[in-house]
Parts: C-alpha cells; structure tokens; sequence
C-alpha cells in the first residue's frame, strides 16, 4: 500500500508539473525549446527559493524527472559544491551534479544519429 | 503596414483571426499531458527504486534512472516513435527529461545529411542548447546568491 | 497592354500545351491521388537528402511537361523556377542539369504563380518561343529549414498547414491557329503587392496571406471591371481552411462574393479531417501540383474555361521571425481561358 501511494505521488507530481507546460504551450503558443528554457529556469529559482525541495520530498520522480528538476539538480549541486569547496563551486557545482544526464543525451544522441536516417512516421 | 481597403487595423486583423480561429481542446490537450507526462514520471521512479534495491545510494541510483530515461528518449526517438507519442501527449512528453533526450538526438539525426562534424556536431544542441545555457547560468546566479548570503549572514 | 491599376493583358495569348505534376506519399492517400502524372511513395524519392529528392521532384515535373508535349528539350528557350529552400537550391540543381537558360525566383508559395506570368510575359512579347514554369516544395525539407526536426515530438496547432511534397511544371508556347483552339492559354495578370497586417504566428499562415489574397483579387476586378461571376472557378493557392473561410468573409464585406466559385489548394489537395495537415496544404508545391494535376486538365477538357487563379506567398524567414518582424504576404493572379468558340 506504501508503495502504491509513493508511486500516486509520484504520478500526481509529475502530471502536475506538465500539465503546467501544457497551459503554457496552448495559451502563450511558446515552441517546446523556450518551455524547456523557462522550465530549467524556474526549477532553479524555486531551489533557490527552498520551494522546489518539498516537492522533491513529497514527489520523488514526479519532481525530479521533469526539466524543472534538471534545474533542482543543477542549483543543489551548486549549493553543495559551495559548502564543500567555497567560491569554485559556484563553477563546479552545476554541471559535475548533472553530468550523467548530459553525457548519456550527447552519447545516445551521437549514437542515434549513427544508426538513423530521418524519416517521417507514417 | 497601413491598409486601408479591408477596413482594419493590425490590431483589429489580429483580433478577427484569434476570434475564427480553431481554438485547441486545452481540456483534453491537459488531460493527456497529465497522465503521459506523469507515467513516464513513475517509470523513473521505478527504476530510481530497482537501482535502490540493488544497494545503489539514492543519488547513483537517481542517475542511473536519468540514463536510463535518457536513453528510452533516445530510442524512441530513433524509431521515430518519440514524434508520435509527441503529436498526442505535447507537454507531457516534452517537459519530462525524455524530452530533453528527444531534443537533443532529433537535430543530430536531420542534420546527419551535412557531416558528421558541421552536421550532427555543430546542430546537436540546436533546441537543447539554450537550456543548458539558462540552466547554468541561473545557477551561477543562484550561487553567487547563495555564496554571499554565508559570507554576509 | 496594361490595363487599370496593375492588371497586364496577353494580347498574343501564350498557350499552356503541357502540365507535368509530381507529389509525395501523404499528396498519393489524397482525394487529388488519381489526378497526379506521378505519386511517389517514399520521401527520399531515391535519393540521399531531403534537398536531393524535392530538385527530382521537379525535374520530373519537367520532364513530363516537355514529354507530354513532345517536344524537344533543346527547343525551350527559358526556365523560370523557384522553390522554398535557401538559395532556391531545387530549381537550381535541376537546371544544371536541365542545360535551359534558368531564371531563379523566390515568391515563397507564389512562386508558381510568378513563374507562369514571366514566362507568359517573355511568350507574349516574342523573347520566347517555349518556356517552361515550375515550382516545388517538399515537406522534410521545409520543417527543418522553417520550424523543428522532423523527429522533435511536438504537437501540430489546429491553425498550420502541412507542406506539400510534390511539383508542378507547365510548357508555355507562343500561340498558332491550330493550338490556341485546343489548349488553354493565358489571358491576363495581376501581380501583387506585399501586405503584411500584423500576424506573427508561424503555425496560421492562411491568415498571415489573406490580405495579400483579397488585395490581388479586388485590385483584379476593378482593373478588368469585372464580377466574380465572369470565372468559373477562383482559385487560391494555401489558404486553407481557416484563410478561405476569411478571404470568402472580407470579399463579401467588400461587395464580390466568391462563395460559389472559391477553390483553395490545400483545401483540395488534402482530407483535412483524416489526414492531420491542420487546416490544408501548403507550399510552392502545393498551387503547383493541384493547378498542373488537377485544374489545367479540367480546362483542357473544356469541363471549365475560365479560371482566375492566385497563389499566395508567406515571404518571412527563420531569421526575421527571430528578429520579431511579422510575416507579410503576397499573391500573384493569372487568368487561364479557353478560347470561346
């Protein structure tokens, strides 16, 4: 029963969150490379803002997986960094916490174009 | 422009064609968003939890759920079924980590045709590019922020 | 001879003797399949590239045109050609290996429209005796020059139009006794202004065009002093749903009303309500494709015999879209009629 609710929050969080991005793409007609921008921004600032930390603990996933939650890692990282190895964080911190996401979207990115022609579905 | 013979204005052209427009079904459209962008949320936390259970510490185990999810965005999206799933799920198949994958792969592939320096190199981050750049850069903000305020207070 | 404000009549009547049409896989599940010289299958139409493919398009076109008059090649004196691509690479590429004379042209998806009035300007003043006329787009190679990759998933708004993948090409002649009775020949044109009333948005370019439409066609009647009645059909490239429904709306608020006689391509070309292209068709492909597959055989045919036909052109770039500059459009009229009997 535990984890059928831990997965509803996680369900519940994440839908949440796009469901926002939704509202915007259809009211503002914002192309998805400005809704990415504005979702890693916002992600930051509401780290920034200790907002964002309580969703994480509430959400899991739901919090973490959508591109806000890029921007929780990237600020977290940052904060991390800072209290570790003072100043040089602020330069250290953002991309060695997110790392892993940006090499596996250049590797798998890389590797997708090897083995793919572009084509439309049909 | 100024043109006078339809009687209108930018303004008011602006305003007759948003009023004939098709509107999209923003109920429906949110609907979807909610329940894709949400799954492929619980599949993340899946993972997250399988690599848990193998003895990986929360942050290993949250990066191996981003690789992971990485990649199925990156699949797909090789099969071309990433544009499918896109054109019914819209921002819940764009705002999820996948998203970024979808982003990222996407270019490389259309651009393949023009090399694979200038081609697949050069265009990889044409639409993830800028989130990487405002990521970082409001982190660096926020960092500053936050370097300040120990120092201060 | 011009009459009226902007209006030029062919007094020696150039003559259409050949159209050549060749369209894409989404054009061939169609309602206009069957009327189209060539359906092809695949995007790539055999070739490497997107860019590749759509300058085989209109080779194609081409080709059929000349063959379908049995002419020889070396007897056209001029190719006027344009496309949507950077640079008007598909016409260019074709020309080089076409060895014609070749005029580039970039009206967007006018260009058809521009393409058939100068060569019916270069016939009718006897600088010409054959000239060809072509226009192409192709749907792979527009997205990703216009909006995103093909493969980025994102949704299509109700208001845009999907490009046509496909070409057109007619074989304009200077006219005799013996053809001008047999084939339809060009009468009159009305090229246009470039009117741009605000619109910003990439994804509802019916209603970014419409001006330019309306503009052309009531600057046509007044030049000529004619009703819409005096046409049987009035034809207008890539508005769409959304765009005609607007131009049929100003034109009645202006006092014509074209409700009877209105056709629009990508209306036509597409089954808007199965085939998920938004509102229609778009494209220098799409006017091209529908006026040389479908309306000139329904000319030749004598099925009907006056047609005013006007493709519309969007003439915004990625780069003045990203500059915020709004999208201005223009349109370009051409009479094609039968000779009454």
């Amino acid at each position: 029963m535990d984890l059928f609710l831990t997965y509803l929050k996680v369900f519940i969080t994440g839908g949440i969150i796009c469901t926002i991005g939704q509202v915007i793409i259809d009211k503002t007609k914002l192309t998805p490379a400005r809704i990415l921008v504005l979702f890693v921004v916002l992600g930051v600032v509401l780290t920034g803002l200790d907002i964002y930390k309580p969703i994480v603990d509430f959400g899991g996933s739901g919090a973490t997986v959508p591109i806000s939650g890029f921007g929780y890692a990237l600020a977290n990282g940052v904060k991390e960094e800072i209290d570790k190895n003072g100043l040089l964080g602020i330069f250290t911190g953002g991309i060695t916490a997110t790392s892993a996401g940006i090499t596996a979207a250049i590797v798998f990115g890389y590797l997708g174009a090897l083995i793919s022609k572009s084509n439309i579905k049909k | 422009m100024n043109y006078t013979k339809m009687g209108m204005n930018e303004k008011e052209y602006t305003e007759y064609v948003e009023s004939k427009a098709e509107k999209s079904s923003l109920l429906k459209n949110c609907i979807i968003a909610f329940i894709i962008g949400g799954l492929i949320c619980v599949i993340g936390q899946v993972i997250t939890d399988i690599a848990m259970s193998y003895g990986l510490e929360k942050k290993l185990a949250s990066s191996v759920s981003t690789i992971s999810l990485i990649f199925i965005g990156a699949l797909l999206t090789t099969l071309k079924l990433y544009q499918v799933l896109g054109k019914f799920a819209g921002a819940g198949s764009i705002v999820p980590i996948t998203g970024f994958s979808n982003s990222i792969v996407s270019p490389a592939i259309e651009y393949k045709s023009e090399g694979f320096v200038l081609g697949i190199g050069a265009n990889m981050f044409k639409v993830a590019g800028p989130v990487l750049v405002y990521g970082v850069c409001a982190s660096v903000v926020y960092g500053l922020i936050y370097y300040m305020s120990k120092i201060f207070f | 001879m011009k009459i009226g404000k902007h209006t030029i009549v062919f007094e020696n009547t150039p003559v259409i003797l050949s159209t050549g049409s060749a369209v894409g896989p989404k054009e061939k599940e169609g309602p206009l399949s069957p009327y189209f010289d060539t359906t092809i299958d695949d995007v790539y139409f055999g070739e490497k590239t997107f860019e590749k493919a759509e300058s085989k398009f209109m080779a194609e076109a081409i080709d059929l045109a000349i063959k379908k008059a049995d002419m020889n090649k070396n007897k056209i004196d001029y190719m006027f050609a344009g496309d949507l691509l950077n640079q008007c690479i598909s016409s260019g590429y074709t020309a080089r290996n076409l060895s014609i004379p070749f005029f580039g042209l970039y009206g967007a998806c006018s260009t058809f429209a521009e393409a058939n009035i100068l060569a019916a300007s270069f016939v009718n003043a006897g600088y010409s005796y054959n000239s060809v006329a072509s226009a192409s787009s192709h749907f792979c190679a527009s997205e990703r020059q216009f909006r995103l990759p093909l493969e980025q998933g994102t949704q299509m708004t109700p208001n845009s139009q999907w490009t046509v993948t496909g070409s057109g090409a007619t074989l304009i002649v200077k006219a005799d006794e013996n053809n001008i009775k047999d084939y339809p020949h060009i009468s009159m044109a009305t090229p246009g202004k470039v009117i741009d009333l605000g619109i910003k948005d990439i994804a509802n370019m019916g209603a970014a065009m419409m001006p330019a439409a309306f503009d052309t066609i009531v600057t046509h009647l007044e030049d000529t002093k004619r009703t819409p009645d005096y046409y049987d059909l009035i034809v207008t490239g890539d508005l769409g749903k959304l765009g005609s429904k607007l131009l049929i709306d100003q034109l009645k608020n202006y006092g014509y009303d074209i409700s009877k006689q209105h056709m629009d391509c990508g209306v036509k070309i597409f089954d808007t309500e199965t085939q998920d292209v938004g509102v229609g068709g778009s494209g220098c492909g799409c006017s091209a494709s529908v006026f040389c597959g479908y309306i000139y055989p329904l000319l030749k045919k004598k099925q009907i015999n006056k047609v005013l036909f006007i493709a519309t052109g969007a003439l915004m770039s990625p780069v003045s879209l990203g500059q915020g500059e709004s999208i201005p459009g223009v349109a370009h009229a051409f009479v094609i009629e039968n000779l009454e009997v």
